[in-house]
């Protein structure tokens, strides 16, 4: 299995069979037992982190993963990012990092940027994120965590609540249940954030059970997860159009009460007003652990498309 | 053919003939073959004509030019059902129905404006995969982007 990692290009989850995400996850719990100590698995290798789009938690991630494992990391990051590159086109700048390191990181407001980096670029690509579309590495921490958790992905009725339209992160996390075997899966969103058609697409292909809804309170007793993210503000093309659906949703304690005791919360964070202060401390919030497995599972994937020894 | 059109148009010699178009896509059809009048073919275009099949018809005659059966696929987008002759010294020499490829790369536009393949600057061809043959679906293979048959004329990649 190893093997199937080794220089391997991660542009989006739909990638990724069932199998080699079970590896991975193997892999991530033998590294949470060393999570504290500093590895020298990469030593000697440069990871490059290309942030065209400003980033904070994703970007830190990946580079204490990488310090973590010996790596050394040369990045820029947002504003940086248009003073590196004086106009020139993402070509260009992939090129020079893919002689400078041994496997770049990427984050892009484009879909795609990360696919064609990857056709540019000899060295593996590490998608953190390309517009709305794919996010993979969120989408393996957010099912490792629900493996973590309930000690299964399969079988766990979802709902996914907020912008379906414009969130990397929850079309990813979508993505990454359907390589699964969930009960239902709740798409809840308001009509302006209704998610594409090609993710409606994709489920009915993997023929898996899906519902839209307007409000997650009709469907709160179901659940076992509720992964819940912000309104994509700076992807609107219309500024008026975020307007109207902001604040639309909220998620109270008093609203969890009315489901399952083992209800559990998940958010990708930076997290707005989407997520009342009350349920940070509540045992549905999950989304604090779900941060915390960032590291590991980072640490896992680096260390096996660079094929270090385990 | 219908009567009236070939009192109109002669027949060619050599080339091709673009058969059972549907009315008023003749021109969309030279624009993915890359063909805009200045190549030197003499080319005819009969819009509207009367159809058995369709009712209503283009056709396009093309002197001097075969048509590579990529170029023909291509057609298949814009004219689902359109027939394709080839003419030698004046007669018939193979007669083929259009099939869509599973990969179209460079012909259209993605309608995504965020797509990567929008960014004018990068040296980038679009790809789309076709998912569904009848209708007509196509995915972007860099955005995910999902075209349905009636918008593919308007992202015929225009010569800029």
């Amino acid at each position: 299995m190893k093997e199937r990692f080794y220089q391997r290009d991660v542009i989006s989850i739909l990638e990724f069979e069932r199998s080699e995400l079970e590896y991975l996850f193997e892999i991530t719990d033998k590294f949470l037992n060393y999570i504290d100590r500093k590895l020298h698995l990469l030593d000697g290798k440069i990871i490059a982190l290309a942030f065209f789009e400003p980033s904070t938690r994703t970007r830190l991630s990946f580079e204490v993963a990488a310090k973590k494992l010996g790596a050394d990391v040369i990045s820029f990051a947002g504003e940086e990012a248009l003073s590196i590159s004086k106009g020139e086109n993402l070509t260009d700048t992939i090129k020079m990092l893919d002689n400078y390191s041994d496997l770049i990181v990427i984050r892009h407001r484009l879909e795609g940027a990360a696919k064609y980096a990857a056709e540019i670029a000899e060295k593996p690509i590490i998608n953190a994120g390309d517009g709305k579309q794919h996010h993979p590495t969120q989408a393996m921490i957010d099912l490792y965590t629900i493996k973590k958790l309930f000690g299964a992905i399969d079988g766990l009725t979802y709902g996914v609540l907020g912008d379906l339209r414009y969130g990397r992160a929850i079309t990813s996390f979508i993505y990454g249940i359907s390589l699964f075997r969930p009960k239902k899966v709740y798409l809840i969103s308001p009509e302006a954030l209704r998610v594409r058609e090609e993710v409606l697409e994709l489920l009915r292909n993997k023929n898996i059970v899906y519902e839209e809804k307007y409000n997650v309170e009709e469907v709160i007793d179901q659940l076992d997860v509720l992964y819940v993210t912000r309104i994509q503000k700076e992807r609107f093309p219309d500024p008026m159009e975020y307007e109207k659906v902001r604040g639309s949703y909220r998620v109270t304690y008093e609203l969890l009460k009315h489901g399952k005791k083992e209800l559990k919360v998940l958010h990708p964070l930076p997290k707005v007003d989407e997520i009342d202060h009350g349920v940070d401390v509540s045992t549905y919030a999950a989304y604090y652990i779900q941060a915390k497995y960032g590291v590991p599972i980072r640490m896992s994937l680096l260390t096996l498309i660079l094929g270090a020894k385990l | 053919m219908s009567e009236e059109s070939t009192l109109v148009v002669s027949k060619i010699k050599n080339g091709t003939v673009i058969d059972h178009i549907p009315a008023g896509r003749a021109l969309d059809i030279l624009t993915v073959l890359n063909i805009n009048g200045r190549e030197g073919y003499r080319i005819a275009i009969l819009m509207n004509v009367e159809s058995k099949k369709l009712g209503k018809k283009d056709i396009i005659k093309i002197e001097g030019r075969m048509l590579s059966v990529e170029e023909l696929n291509i057609v298949s987008l814009v004219a689902p059902r359109a027939t394709i002759n080839i003419i030698e010294d004046f007669a018939v020499i193979t007669k083929h129905r259009v099939e869509t490829p599973n990969y179209i790369e460079g012909v259209l536009r993605c309608p995504n404006p965020t797509c990567i393949t929008n960014k004018r600057s990068e040296p980038i061809k679009t790809k789309f995969k076709t998912v569904s043959k009848d209708p007509i679906k196509l995915q972007c293979e860099y955005c995910g982007a999902i075209i349905a048959w009636n918008e593919i004329p308007k992202l015929i990649a225009r010569k800029r």
